[in-house]
């Protein structure tokens, strides 16, 4: 029996994944969607669900931008479950230095058009009196939201059934060759393009990335409702979340509409164990109580891992993979490589691929993203 | 006859013998419902060894506390959620 060919076939059903699927589907494409396990079930569960305008670059910014825009227009129509909420962000400055930096990250945000306003000591104080005393102040992001990423990816499926997607789950891909994808059963999906969307474990089936797997620990709390009110950052995790190869862990908490807050967060290389690590994970929670001493009385239900897939640039891979171009004859496409920025970068990166795909032109330039900036010289 | 420790159920005094719990206190002024679940539902101690958290109250201004799980100390004040 012989399959009728995809359009397109996307691998691996996180938030990216199925970001890829609604938007190819909603512009009229047959899409079959893929993955071995639960939708949303790797890092797209592991992660805050932190929709962030981020400035460590100027492709990064552009992103971020421009998926956060993609992420209000669909905010309304979310339900409950997704749980969204524009709590804005606060870059805390310990000190003067880190408020010097605050005070140059508000002027290139608000120079790109993005409300960012500076708090003093005593403004950082008053709107968020958990916050211990003697900090310098903070850059706030008025405009940066939260949202429940797994139930998200389900809502993103369930439209992209709707626009005719096929969906099947519990099916593992195999290998990526001239033909489609080769699943687990030995079947064959034909398809015109191919979407890696597996997080850190794309290069299974697509080799020679170079994607660095960096654990996370998260910690969610019972309900408090009010002790933060806004998702509380150190700028200090700014260099956590940059340096590469050593342990880190950067306090980074999040009020949800439960009253629960996420706490975080760490960063580690050279793990492949899902364990919970009580070493790191009690840096990371001392780290936050340093700047929220009141959370010593909060009590924490849960804490888990997750993994980020790193690359070697903190940019993601998104675009045709010319590495793989003679054994998928240039049809296959990555979208990976978000490292902590999966959630907040879904719906852009699903933009691009169907503007890549299509032969259209971008809302911003997709070239910063392209896999070819990283892809060794032997692109057999 | 045993010593007694006062202390306040939502600002209600009640003496009980020394070395009772929260839980025997907020029993002992009447209430059985100790807490609102999350869909609006009445909760009070089901296990009573510290398990289910479900006889959670604040006690001294502390939120979750298993009330099954602490003994009750002159003064202390206990806040249920409920009715």
């Amino acid at each position: 029996m012989s399959t009728k060919a995809a359009d397109v076939v996307v691998i691996g059903a996180g938030i990216v994944g199925a970001a890829c699927a609604w938007e190819f589907a909603r512009e009229g494409m047959s899409v079959t969607l893929i993955d071995s396990g639960a939708p949303g079930g790797g890092a797209t569960a592991a992660g805050m669900g932190h929709v962030a305008v981020m400035d460590d670059s100027e492709p990064q910014f552009a992103l971020t931008r421009y998926s956060q825009q993609l992420w209000r227009e669909i905010v309304d129509e979310l339900p409950d479950d997704c749980e969204y909420e524009t709590c804005g962000t606060l870059w805390i400055a310990a000190d003067d230095e880190e408020l010097a930096e605050v005070r140059r990250k508000q002027q290139a945000y608000t120079r790109r058009g993005i409300d960012a306003e500076v708090l003093d000591a005593a403004a950082l104080a008053r709107a968020e009196p958990n916050l211990r005393s003697g900090l310098a102040g903070a850059l706030r992001v008025p405009g940066d939201l939260v949202v429940f990423p797994p139930c998200v990816a389900r809502w993103l499926i369930a439209g992209a059934t709707e626009c005719g997607a096929q969906v099947r789950l519990g099916t593992a891909a195999v290998e990526i060759s001239d033909r489609g994808v080769r699943l687990a059963d030995d079947s064959l999906l034909p398809a015109g393009a191919i979407i890696n969307a597996t997080g850190h474990g794309a290069e299974r089936l697509t080799p020679g990335l170079s994607l660095q797997p960096r654990k996370g620990h998260l910690a969610i709390t019972d309900r408090y409702p009010g002790f933060i009110h806004h998702e509380l950052i150190e700028l200090g995790y700014l260099k956590s979340a940059a340096a590469v190869g050593t342990d880190s862990a950067a306090m980074n908490v999040q009020p949800r509409i439960t009253g629960q807050m996420l706490i975080g967060s760490s960063r580690q290389t050279g793990q492949e164990s899902t364990d919970v690590d009580m070493a790191i994970l009690g840096r990371m929670l001392r780290r936050a109580m340093e700047y929220l001493p009141a959370l010593a009385r909060v009590s924490t239900i849960r804490t888990w891992t997750g993994f980020r897939a790193a690359t070697a640039d903190k940019l993601p891979l998104i675009g045709r993979c010319s590495s793989g171009q003679r054994s998928s004859q240039g049809r296959l496409y990555l979208a990976t490589g978000h490292e902590g920025l999966g959630i907040t970068m879904a719906p852009g990166t699903a933009r691009l691929l169907v503007d890549a795909v299509m032969g259209r032109e971008s809302a911003i330039p997709p070239e910063p993203y392209l896999p070819a900036r990283l892809e060794k010289g032997d692109s057999a | 006859m045993s010593r007694q420790v006062t202390v306040a159920v939502n600002g209600k005094s009640v003496s009980v013998p020394a070395g009772s719990t929260a839980a025997v206190a907020v029993a002992a002024v009447g209430l059985s419902q100790f807490r609102t679940s999350v869909d609006g539902e009445p909760r009070g101690p089901l296990c009573g060894m510290g398990i289910c958290f479900e006889c959670r109250v604040t006690i001294n201004g502390r939120a979750h506390r298993r009330s099954c799980q602490t003994v009750c100390t002159a003064g202390m004040e206990i806040c249920t959620d409920g009715p």
